[in-house]
């Protein structure tokens, strides 16, 4: 298969687009708000519940979900599956987007936004989160250095600022002829570093919650925490590039890319099966499944993590049946991705049970916009990137 | 990959070589709260605020309905009193109650120390965990790491929040013969304060002097490993708001994890080793096919 990605020039602004600015706008308000009456001004948090929708949502989940870029990569290019090729530019691109915008979203949640390089000064090596931190900074930068050669590959030689900032051209023009010449012979170190960085901070983003296990409900609160979280991240990943190449090869009508999609799945099903049997291994070690039937939203938040996100998806891949139609793939992968965010959210915010104060939560209206308004950010900067720069695979006609 | 080869023969000895060591500081400063002397007058409420200059405690000058809802420490108040009933009832039949005082516990191997991401909080060697807001970011991870929900947060601070908790009154214990606010102004000595080994000493003591007046059960003895602030009392301390809690200290299982993982780096590297030599072996293997065709080919 000739793989020979290229930018869509697709007209940018459809009803599409404008809906996802309307989120854009309202979630820009409630970031404002924030840092004009502070964070309890537009959250429900409390003293008891410092973490909520924030944590759990743009940062915990969108890590995992950003899993697309180091496990394509993986795949592709350290163990030699060059067939794959085609997903590893929209999944980098998701990654780096991905990450980018857990940055934002911590900006928006720390207190003190301003000193968030503070931890590069003042080391905590016991901390799981100064772990987290450095790991998801370094590998930002590494997602970044990743993407230089698709810029190069675009306006190497072709920089064409307007007005004023053309005075640029030239310092451009040379910085990306010498960086894609640099990044030719070296991109294998940052290959190599993209997906241990990842494995890292994966699963220590599980260990995250591990010092407050007093505070964790049984069915989620175990050891083994660091190692669900990077297996279940690894089983995500190619489902979300599923999810998001089925999505935008109908919205864009580019190539059907099912061929690809399909082994892919293959993959899932021992990496998924993996994680499935871990969970259960260790619910059966820990005697956790006493609490199955307490019917509290907690026992029944686990029920629907495992059944749908983890249990039905699994047994749906194992039909060649549905591997092979573009609606099964779809329905499985989306459904795995269900059930990695349910499973974030449960570890953060579900399992999360103060223990003299017993106080609930739930997001109020400010977390909720400030999540959706990034989320829609997120696709914004997606359309329009694959609009103009060799991300996603041309369209059959053009490329023949 | 010769780098990628010495560290794997590094690396497991590394990890089993780190042994867990609690870094409690050796004598140390702490309290003993004596809950069958408390009678609830709140005097240390006042005292606290006037050290640590906080606003006034709520409804000073009364303290007849100020008991009707449970108070939580806040980023206000470092300390507040509470009452519970038990059950018991006094010789005179009307319900007896209990007064507890709650502040942070300052543990000997502290949650919140090991889980600040920019060690703003450290265990200092007289025993109080100390809070510096000039390393904070705000990112609460020292909230959610505290068993006993503790530390609180100026929610409505834009710019410069801090977190807000008791301080142990530092600057007055660090210097000769410094006693905190509440313990100085505690007028029925409920609190003690001195060596916190000599305060386990005293509260086994009073356990042993008062056979059945106390319950055996000195919390703060072994809760997390131990903490500074020590309670004894004649109920039992789950019908007074305390959480029951392991006894192994709060932060031993995630730093275990996190040296044996990440020590020196051993893991990282080792697995950049071993994916370096798969990428060699793949890429070579594609360089092979490509001459190979090319030699067909010709």
């Amino acid at each position: 298969m000739e793989h020979k990605p290229s930018p869509l020039r697709k007209k940018f602004w459809t009803p599409g687009t404008f809906v996802m600015l309307a989120f854009i706008v309202a979630g820009g308000v409630a970031i404002i708000a924030r840092f004009i009456g502070g964070i309890g001004y537009v959250t429900n948090l409390s003293d008891s519940r410092p973490w909520g929708l924030w944590v759990g949502v743009d940062v915990a989940t969108g890590v995992a979900l950003a899993a697309g870029g180091f496990t394509t990569a993986a795949l592709a290019h350290i163990f030699g599956r060059h067939y794959y090729e085609p997903v590893t530019r929209p999944a980098l691109l998701t990654a780096l987007l991905g990450y980018t915008f857990v940055v934002l979203g911590l900006l928006v949640d720390i207190g003190r936004s301003w000193a968030i390089w503070k931890p590069l000064v003042n080391w905590n090596t016991n901390s799981a989160l100064f772990e987290v931190a450095m790991c998801v900074m370094v590998y930002l930068t590494v997602l970044y250095i990743e993407f230089i050669p698709i810029v190069a590959e675009q306006y190497k030689g072709k920089v064409n600022l307007p007005g004023i900032l053309s005075v640029f051209n030239g310092l451009l023009n040379r910085f990306l002829k010498i960086a894609d010449a640099i990044l030719d012979k070296t991109m294998w170190v940052f290959i190599i570093a993209g997906v241990v960085l990842s494995c890292m901070h994966q699963s220590s983003l599980g260990t995250l919650m591990i010092i407050a296990h007093t505070k964790i409900h049984p069915l989620w609160q175990t050891p083994i925490l660091p190692l669900l979280f990077l297996v279940s991240a690894f089983s995500v990943g190619y489902p979300m590039v599923v999810f998001e190449t089925t999505l935008a090869s109908a919205s864009f009508k580019g190539d059907s890319e099912i061929g690809i999609l399909a082994p892919l799945t293959r993959i899932t099903i021992f990496l998924l099966g993996a994680y499935m049997a871990l969970k259960l291994g260790d619910m059966w070690a820990r005697g956790s499944y006493k609490y199955l039937l307490d019917g509290n939203y907690q026992t029944n938040s686990f029920i629907v993590e495992m059944l749908m996100g983890v249990m039905a998806p699994w047994t749906m891949l194992l039909f060649e049946k549905v591997r092979t139609s573009r609606k099964g793939v779809f329905t499985a992968s989306a459904l795995i991705i269900f059930g990695v965010v349910l499973n974030r959210i449960n570890v953060f915010i579900v399992a999360y049970t103060p223990p003299v104060t017993q106080t609930g939560y739930f997001p109020a209206v400010g977390e909720i916009l400030t999540t959706l308004g990034f989320i829609a950010g997120l696709m914004f900067i997606y359309r329009f990137i694959v609009t103009w720069l060799p991300v996603l695979n041309a369209p059959k006609e053009v490329c023949s | 990959m010769g780098v990628a080869g010495a560290s794997v023969a590094v690396g497991p000895s590394v990890a089993q070589g780190e042994q867990w060591r609690s870094k409690a500081p050796p004598d140390s400063l702490g309290c003993l709260i004596d809950l069958t002397r408390c009678i609830g007058c709140r005097k240390c409420e006042d005292a606290c605020s006037q050290v640590n200059e906080l606003p006034p405690p709520e409804k000073q000058s009364c303290d007849c309905v100020v008991f009707d809802h449970k108070r939580r420490p806040d980023e206000d108040s470092f300390t507040v009193v509470n009452r519970y009933f038990s059950g018991k009832l006094t010789e005179f039949d009307t319900p007896d109650p209990t007064f507890v005082k709650t502040q942070c516990m300052h543990c000997q191997d502290p949650a919140c120390v090991s889980a600040c991401i920019a060690a703003a909080l450290s265990k200092q060697s007289n025993g109080a965990v100390k809070y510096d807001a000039s390393k904070c970011i705000g990112c609460r991870y020292c909230m959610v790491a505290c068993p006993f929900e503790i530390p609180a947060y100026e929610y409505h601070d834009p710019i410069t929040p801090r977190v807000r908790k008791c301080t142990f009154c530092y600057d007055r214990i660090s210097k000769e013969g410094g006693v905190p606010g509440c313990a100085a102004i505690c007028p029925v000595e409920a609190i003690t304060f001195g060596k916190r080994s000599d305060m386990l000493a005293l509260a086994k003591n009073r356990l042993k002097e008062n056979p059945g007046k106390y319950v055996t059960h000195i919390y703060g003895e072994k809760e997390v490993g131990g903490t500074a602030w020590l309670y004894i009392s004649s109920v039992d301390f789950d019908q007074l708001g305390f959480p029951s809690l392991p006894h192994e200290p709060a932060p031993k299982l995630s730093e275990t994890i996190q040296h044996s993982l990440f020590s020196y780096l051993w893991s990282p590297l080792v697995l950049f080793g071993v994916l370096g030599g798969i990428m060699g072996i793949s890429g070579r293997k594609k360089n092979e096919k490509k001459i190979k065709e090319a030699s067909d080919g010709a």
